[in-house]
C-alpha cells in the first residue's frame, strides 16, 4: 500500500484558559481530542460539524499555525508537528490554505502582484524575474482573474474575485494540499458556484488534495470524495460520501441531514430535531460525548466512550449502537 | 385589502461618489397571516427594503420615497411619535445578529417587559408575568431564572429565541424576519425555523422572511419575492416558482445551488454559475438590471427595462423573454 499524503493520528490539541482571579480559574478547552484520518493524493476529504465541534482547529494543527497537544501529522511518509520551523519551512510550501473571510485574509497594503510573488520568491521557485512574471500571470489565467488585476489593490475586488485571489496565492506555492476553511461560505450564492467549480476544475488539472472544511452540507456533499463528521472536539463517523448522504451510521449524522432545508416546497420529511446546545467542550460530557443530545442514547452512552470503528455498512462511526443486534439498532433500519 | 402594501419603494442614500439606489422602485404586498420571502444575494436590496418599513433607515444619508400602508395608513407620513406606536407594536423586527441585537448590560427580564410595558401599558408585576409566558412560548427552559441573567450568559439559539420572544410580545401583525437563522448551526436553526412555525400558527402573525437560502424559502414561505440589484425581478407563489422560474436570474440560482441527496442520484453535474458580478447601484442602467449577466439578453434587453409582468396567474416576472402561459379570462 502507498502511503498517503497526509496522516494524522490520534492528534489533540487543548487550549488552557487562565480565567478567574489569580488564575484560580483555570480550565482547558478540548477543541480537538483524538482525531485521525488519512488524505490521499488528489483526494478530497470534507471535515463538517457545527460550530465550536474543532474543525477549524484540526485544519490549522495540520498548517502548524498550531502547535499540537499530542498526536501526530505525517506529510508524505514524513512527521512535521515536532519539526523545527527551519526543518519545516520547505515542507510548508506543499500544504497551503484558502481562509474563509476574503477581505481580512490578503494584505491591503499589497498589490496582487507582490501577493502571489511573495510564496513564489520565499520558496525560490522562480528560475528568473521572467520566470517569476510569468508565473504570476499563469496563476491569474488559472483561477481566472483578468490580467490587469496584479495592478491593483485587493480592495479594488468584489468578494468573489478577492477569494480568486487568495486561491491563486495558495496554488503559487504548488502545493500538494490545500486546506480550505469555509472557503465558500462567506460568498453569495451565483458566487459561491463559480468558486466551487474553480476548485473542482483545478484539483483535476492539477491532481491537489484538498481538506475542505465545511458546515455547508449540500457543498460538501457536491465537492468531496470522502466526509469526516466531528462533534465536540471527535469524528463520529467517516465514509465515501455517497454512503454518508445515503445511510448516515451515526445519530448526529442523522440529525444535522436531516436538519438541512431543502429547496423543495411541500416536501414531506422526517426532521429530527435535537434537543438543546451544543456542551460546552471545557467540560465535555462523560461517555459518548452526543448523548445529552441523542435520541437514542442509553445507559451505556453515559459512562463508556465508543470508539470510531467499522460498522456492518463499512463506515466507520463512534457508536454503541452498532454493538446491539441489527433488529435493535435504530440506525440499520435507515437505508 | 391586504395588511401592507409597499408601493415604488425608492431607498437611496447618498454617498461621496454618487446615489446609491438601494432599492430602486419596489411594489409588493402582504396579506393578514401570510409568510412571504424576499429572497436575493447580498446588496440586492432586501434588508434596505425590511428597514424601510420601519423607518429604520437613517435619513439623511438615506431617503425614502414612495408609499408604504399598513392597514391603510401610509408610515411614510407618519410623525415620528406616531411611527414610535407602530414599531414593535404593530409590527417588529428580528435582526441576523442575535449577539448585537440585544443590549449587553440589560437583563432578558429588563428588555422583555420594556417592549411591554411601553406599548401595552402593563405595570411591572403583569410585564413581568407577561414576560414569563413569552419565554415559555418560545421554548426556554426555567423562564423564570432566565429573565435576570444576561445576553452574554446565554447560547446563540437561545438568544434568538429571546429575540422572538421580544418581537412577538405584543402580538403584532406583522414580524419582520431578516436572515433570523443565517447565524446560527443547522441544527439550532431546525429548531427556530419550526419555532417559527408554530409561533406562527399560534399568534398569527403575517410574516416577511428575508433570507438568501432557498432551503428555508421552501419549507417556511407561501409567496416568494426575488430580488436584483434593488428591484423586484420575480414574484409567485412557492411552489409555482420553485416548479418554474421564469426569470433568467431565478433561474441562475436555482441552477447554482446544490441540492441536498445530489450523489445518491448517481449523477455528479456541475453547477451552473451566474457569470460576472452585481452591477454597481450607483450608475443608472437604463435597461434590465440582470442584462450584464443574462445568457439570453439582446441589445434590447439592454436598452428598455422589462416591466413586471404576469406571466401565470399569480406570477409576475421582469422579463422579455420570459415565456408567459395562456392567461384564463
Amino acid at each position: 500500500m502507498t502511503t498517503p499524503l497526509l496522516q494524522v493520528n490520534d492528534l489533540k490539541k487543548h487550549f488552557s484558559l487562565h480565567g478567574g482571579a489569580f488564575g484560580s480559574g483555570a480550565a482547558t478547552v478540548y477543541a480537538v481530542d483524538g482525531v485521525s484520518f488519512s488524505i490521499e493524493k488528489g483526494e478530497t476529504l470534507a471535515l463538517v460539524g457545527e460550530s465550536g465541534c474543532g474543525k477549524s482547529t484540526v485544519g490549522r494543527c495540520i498548517l502548524r499555525l498550531f502547535d499540537i497537544t499530542a498526536g501526530q501529522v505525517v506529510l508524505d511518509g514524513q512527521r512535521i508537528d515536532d519539526l523545527s520551523a527551519g526543518a519545516l519551512r520547505p515542507l510548508r510550501r506543499r500544504v497551503q490554505v484558502v481562509f474563509q473571510d476574503p477581505f481580512s485574509s490578503l494584505n491591503p497594503r499589497m498589490r496582487v502582484r507582490d501577493i502571489l510573488a511573495e510564496p513564489i520568491r520565499n520558496f525560490g521557485l522562480a528560475k528568473s524575474a521572467a520566470d517569476l512574471e510569468a508565473r504570476i500571470e499563469r496563476l491569474t489565467d488559472v483561477v481566472r482573474l483578468p490580467r490587469d488585476a496584479v495592478k491593483r489593490w485587493p480592495h479594488e475586488f468584489s468578494g468573489g474575485q478577492r477569494q480568486r485571489i487568495g486561491i491563486a496565492r495558495a496554488l503559487a506555492a504548488e502545493p500538494d494540499l490545500i486546506v480550505c476553511d469555509e472557503a465558500v461560505s462567506a460568498l453569495d450564492v451565483s458566487v459561491k458556484a463559480q468558486i466551487v467549480n474553480l476548485l473542482q476544475d483545478l484539483q483535476r488539472e492539477l491532481g491537489l488534495a484538498l481538506l475542505f472544511i465545511s458546515h455547508d452540507l449540500a457543498i460538501v456533499e457536491h465537492m468531496t470524495h470522502r466526509v469526516a463528521v466531528m462533534y465536540l472536539g471527535k469524528i463520529v463517523e467517516l465514509a465515501p460520501k455517497r454512503q454518508v448522504f445515503s445511510g448516515p451510521r451515526h445519530p448526529y449524522t442523522q440529525a444535522l441531514l436531516s436538519a438541512v432545508p431543502v429547496a423543495e416546497p411541500g416536501a414531506a420529511r422526517r426532521r429530527i430535531i435535537l434537543k438543546g446546545d451544543v456542551p460546552s467542550p471545557i467540560n465535555p460530557p462523560k461517555g459518548c460525548r452526543f448523548h445529552t443530545r441523542c435520541p437514542y442514547a442509553f445507559d451505556r452512552c453515559r459512562i463508556d466512550e465508543p470508539p470510531l470503528k467499522p460498522t456492518a455498512s463499512g463506515h466507520l462511526a463512534a457508536c454503541h449502537l452498532h454493538d446491539l443486534p441489527a433488529a435493535q439498532n435504530p440506525l440499520a433500519l435507515v437505508a | 385589502m391586504a395588511l401592507l402594501e409597499v408601493e415604488n419603494l425608492q431607498t437611496h442614500f447618498r454617498t461621496p461618489d454618487g446615489v446609491n439606489r438601494a432599492v430602486d422602485g419596489v411594489s409588493f404586498h402582504v396579506d393578514e397571516g401570510e409568510t412571504l420571502a424576499v429572497v436575493g444575494e447580498s446588496g440586492c436590496g432586501k434588508s434596505v427594503t425590511a428597514s424601510s418599513i420601519l423607518r429604520l433607515v437613517p435619513e439623511p444619508p438615506g431617503k425614502i420615497a414612495g408609499s408604504i400602508r399598513f392597514r391603510g395608513t401610509d408610515l411614510l407620513q407618519l410623525p415620528d411619535r406616531e411611527m414610535r406606536r407602530v414599531r414593535g407594536n404593530d409590527i417588529s423586527m428580528i435582526f441576523q445578529e442575535p449577539m448585537t441585537s440585544l443590549n449587553p448590560v440589560l437583563t432578558i427580564g429588563r428588555q422583555l417587559t420594556e417592549t411591554l410595558r411601553l406599548h401595552q401599558r402593563l405595570g411591572k408585576r403583569a410585564a413581568e408575568a407577561r414576560a414569563q409566558e413569552m419565554l415559555q412560548l418560545v421554548g426556554i427552559p426555567e423562564p423564570r431564572r432566565r429573565l435576570g441573567e444576561y445576553p452574554h450568559q446565554l447560547s446563540g439559539g437561545m438568544r434568538q429565541r429571546v429575540m422572538i420572544a421580544i418581537a412577538l410580545s405584543c402580538r403584532p401583525k406583522l414580524l419582520i424576519a431578516d436572515e433570523p437563522t443565517t447565524a446560527l448551526d443547522v441544527t439550532i436553526q431546525a429548531q427556530i425555523l419550526d419555532l417559527m412555525k408554530d409561533l406562527k400558527s399560534k399568534v398569527g402573525a403575517a410574516i416577511i422572511l428575508i433570507t438568501h437560502d432557498l432551503g428555508i424559502v421552501a419549507e417556511v414561505a407561501e409567496r416568494v419575492m426575488v430580488m436584483y440589484a434593488g428591484r423586484k425581478v420575480e414574484e409567485a407563489p412557492v411552489a409555482q416558482l420553485y416548479r418554474t422560474p421564469r426569470h433568467p436570474y431565478t433561474q441562475g440560482l436555482f441552477g447554482a445551488v446544490p441540492k441536498l441527496g445530489s450523489s445518491l442520484s448517481g449523477e455528479e453535474s456541475r453547477l451552473s454559475e451566474i457569470p460576472g458580478t452585481v452591477p454597481s447601484l450607483k450608475q443608472r442602467i437604463p435597461g434590465c438590471v440582470f442584462a450584464g449577466r443574462c445568457a439570453v439578453a439582446t441589445d434590447f434587453c439592454r436598452q428598455s427595462a422589462p416591466a413586471l409582468e404576469l406571466k401565470a396567474p399569480g406570477h409576475l416576472a421582469a422579463c422579455h423573454y420570459a415565456p408567459k402561459e395562456a392567461l384564463a379570462a
